[in-house]
């Protein structure tokens, strides 16, 4: 037996795929025009005198249109990111990676980029023949062209971006003077980079290697989830394999010359499959020409495949007991989601108890505990507001407190309010008592609760 | 930083750890880069279990490779310009305490001009001032509230500073001194001027100038040796606001009114000390939360 060294490291092959249009890459697109046009166009939209959707990190409050939310809200983030798992759980296990291959970032780049690259370097086979050759004024010329485009599109992405986290308007100004300084200079052309490096040049590597989501698809695949198959039954013994009967596979190889990601679909269902379903069009498009039925490659399952099922058995197969649960499951938190955000208050408040002073007992022998109440106002009008408290017999807020209490905030207002809640002296045995404050808008019966503890002292009698 | 180690030992160690790990990642991307493979028909990586269950050598890319070098460089870069070998103060100089300094300063910087505005303002606009009173309440809860308590209204030995009754006086100028200062409050030991039934005595007359339960009698006694506290409370017991000798004729007890307790103040003596905070506050913040406590005194009136 001979010894020898195998690599365990490789350097990539680069992919051209071939341009292909037909019914996957008509819904590709579209994903790309809604998914660029919600992105690039968001930030421009006002509402009430404001950017409509505004992400505002320093002053950590985040607009989006109607909605002010502040970190306290971070129950609505954590639905969205709730919804947006079990969103995964129900299309990964009905369509398998169909986010992958129609509206993730990765791919919708990566397409705008290669349609670019093939409007200024001609078609698959002029760019592999032009990246071999030898270089020359015309070859850097062009690539030149191509870089400048690239760059000038990720800059304008790597703009778009930060847009979300800044006011765009001003930030357009500063950017057509020149004078975009700091974190904002630093996230345009850092995003903008890696727009350029992602799309540009790592591609299907970022699928193959970074994106975790592809990683741990696959637990989530049944045997009816949708996969692009090709139909080995009918395609195989291919053309020229086989001198007596033959298959529908015509071997022409178009199905690997679209692939993005550089696989030949015939070999099975492989990790690199984004199921952008280029393949299916391609070879839809050469079935034609032959006269033969398309779908040899599709989008479907092998039971599907197999049998001629009617339309209800197939609905039977897609409305399985693990579809309609998740389904139900994510409309109902969805439901659950929509009725919060309408119905929540649009004011917050919470109590500190006072860290300095435990408790005191005034002239006219009232034990006082005192309290920081932060209230936030997050509505879009300006606000009165009640302050109640209970959960001790006799308990009160202190005259002097309710004399100078007086809570008004603007919108998006917030302050701390102090206030000395009191019980007769002697009333009560040493200990701590749960108590709530109630808070309520004034000319509404929305009313928020807040827990804490008034504290009775051991030895407040003796000290004296 | 070696003054918190007692000898070379754990630096030594720790930095050794930090460059073996730097350098030992480098050794092990080499050395598991390629594998020496005595049958490789079907490129598989030369493991096998189970009898003939293979590992398929699924080439890692070259940019992945050049990932990790990156971060073995910049690890080392790192090491050179932060003090991360603790034997180093690295290049930067970077400590903790400069960044906070840092920071602090920019801060400054930043909202000097919107404490400018306020640093004019006298009491009666000031009131009206929502936004003034606001930035004058956070200062108080940031700085003052951890001793006289978030409604200014104190505890045992923390002055309430919404009474009227001032230790070193209620004018602007008087809570600016106060603050930007400090105040030392000292009443000496005076056990020495009589008996303990004499300290006693003096103690009665002490409530009894406020009109507190007292025993007539020892007060009266107690007036006589009262003298020479009156040097610095005054013959009345109104206190005196220059030293701070506090007015004993108002009910209002900065220690604790027990009986006890006056006479142990009489034996020992007490110190009580309001730190100075010029370092901490810029003059435009004293002004402003020297504006705010008085006014929640005004309010009681």
């Amino acid at each position: 037996m001979q010894e020898k060294v195998v690599s365990l490291y490789q350097s990539e092959k680069k992919i051209y795929p071939r341009e292909i249009l037909g019914f996957y890459a008509k819904w590709r697109w579209f994903f790309v025009w809604i998914t660029q046009i919600i992105f690039y166009f968001t930030p421009w939209i006002e509402w009430g005198g404001r950017q409509a959707v505004l992400f505002e990190i320093t002053s950590r409050k985040f607009y989006i249109f109607k909605y002010v939310f502040y970190p306290q809200d971070l129950i609505y983030l954590s639905g969205i990111l709730i919804i947006s798992a079990l969103g995964l759980f129900l299309f990964t296990t009905l369509a398998g990676r169909i986010w992958c291959g129609l509206s993730c970032p990765q791919t919708v780049y990566t397409e705008i980029f290669l349609w670019i690259e093939a409007k200024i370097e001609g078609n698959f086979i002029k760019r592999e023949r032009r990246d071999k050759s030898n270089w020359n004024i015309n070859k850097i010329f062009i690539k030149l062209q191509k870089h400048m485009v690239w760059i000038i599109f990720s800059i304008w992405t790597g703009f778009t971006f930060v847009g979300f986290f800044t006011p765009i308007k001003p930030l357009l100004n500063e950017s057509i003077e020149f004078s975009v300084t700091g974190w904002s200079l630093f996230w345009i052309i850092f995003y903008g980079f890696l727009t350029y490096f992602n799309a540009g040049f790592m591609r299907e590597q970022v699928c193959k290697y970074m994106c975790p989501y592809a990683r741990f698809q696959s637990s989530m695949f049944d045997q009816n989830t949708l996969t692009m198959i090709y139909d080995k039954d009918r395609g195989e013994p291919r053309k020229g394999k086989s001198d007596g009967k033959q298959g529908d596979c015509i071997d022409c190889n178009i199905c690997v010359q679209v692939c993005p990601n550089g696989i030949d679909i015939r070999n099975g269902l492989q990790y690199e499959c984004i199921f952008c379903g280029l393949c299916a069009d391609a070879c839809d498009s050469v079935m034609k020409k032959v006269n033969k039925p398309g779908n040899l490659i599709s989008y479907t399952t092998p039971i599907i495949l197999k049998n001629n099922l009617s339309f209800s058995k197939k609905m039977k197969i897609f409305l399985r007991p693990r579809i309609t649960i998740y389904s139900l499951i994510l409309i109902s938190i969805i439901g659950l989601f929509f009725y919060k955000l309408e119905n929540r208050y649009d004011f917050k408040f919470n109590v500190i108890r006072d860290r300095g002073i435990l408790s005191r007992v005034d002239k006219n022998d009232m034990l006082q505990n005192v309290y920081r109440l932060k209230i936030m106002n997050v509505g879009l009008s300006n606000d009165r507001y009640n302050l109640a408290v209970d959960g001790l017999p006799r308990i009160r807020i202190d005259k002097k407190t309710i004399k100078n209490l007086r809570i008004e905030l603007d919108p998006v207002e917030s302050d701390t309010y102090v206030v000395t809640v009191e019980i007769p002296n002697k009333s009560k045995q040493p200990g701590n008592y749960p108590i709530n404050f109630l808070l309520r808008k004034l000319g509404s019966d929305n009313v928020l609760f807040e827990k804490s503890i008034f504290v009775v002292p051991k030895d407040e009698n003796k000290k004296k | 930083m070696l003054s918190e180690f007692n000898n070379y030992f754990w630096p030594v160690l720790v930095a050794s750890i930090t460059i073996l790990g730097i350098v030992g990642c480098y050794i092990l991307l080499k050395l598991t880069g390629k594998k020496n493979n005595a049958n490789d028909t079907n490129s598989t990586s030369g493991h096998i279990w189970d009898e003939d269950l293979e590992e398929k050598n699924n080439p890692l890319p070259r940019w992945w490779v050049g990932l990790f070098v990156i971060t073995i460089i910049w690890g080392l870069i790192y090491l050179w310009l932060y003090p991360g070998i603790i034997l180093t103060d690295g290049y930067l100089k970077w400590t903790q305490l400069k960044q906070y300094q840092n920071e602090l300063d920019t801060a400054d910087k930043k909202y000097a001009a919107m404490y400018r505005d306020y640093g004019q303002l006298d009491l009666d606009s000031f009131i009206n001032n929502r936004k003034a009173i606001k930035i004058g309440k956070k200062i108080f809860l940031n700085n003052c509230a951890q001793c006289h308590g978030s409604d200014a209204r104190g505890t045992k030995s923390f002055p309430n500073l919404t009474d009227h009754d001032w230790l070193y006086g209620g004018e602007i100028k008087d809570i600016k001194t106060t603050i930007i200062n400090g105040r030392n409050g000292l009443m000496p030991p005076l056990g020495s001027i009589g008996t303990k039934n004499d300290l006693w005595d003096v103690a009665h007359y002490v409530k009894s100038l406020s009109g507190s339960k007292h025993h007539p009698m020892k007060a009266i006694r107690g007036k006589e040796k009262f003298g020479i506290c009156a040097s610095c409370h005054g013959l009345d017991g109104k206190g005196n606001q220059t030293i701070g000798a506090p007015n004993l004729t108002d009910q209002i007890w900065l220690h604790g009114e027990s009986l006890e307790g006056i006479v142990h103040r009489i034996t020992y003596g007490i110190k009580n000390e309001m730190p100075a905070w010029k370092d901490r506050l810029t003059p435009d913040q004293i002004h402003l939360v020297s504006l705010y406590t008085r006014m929640l005194s005004r309010e009681d009136q």
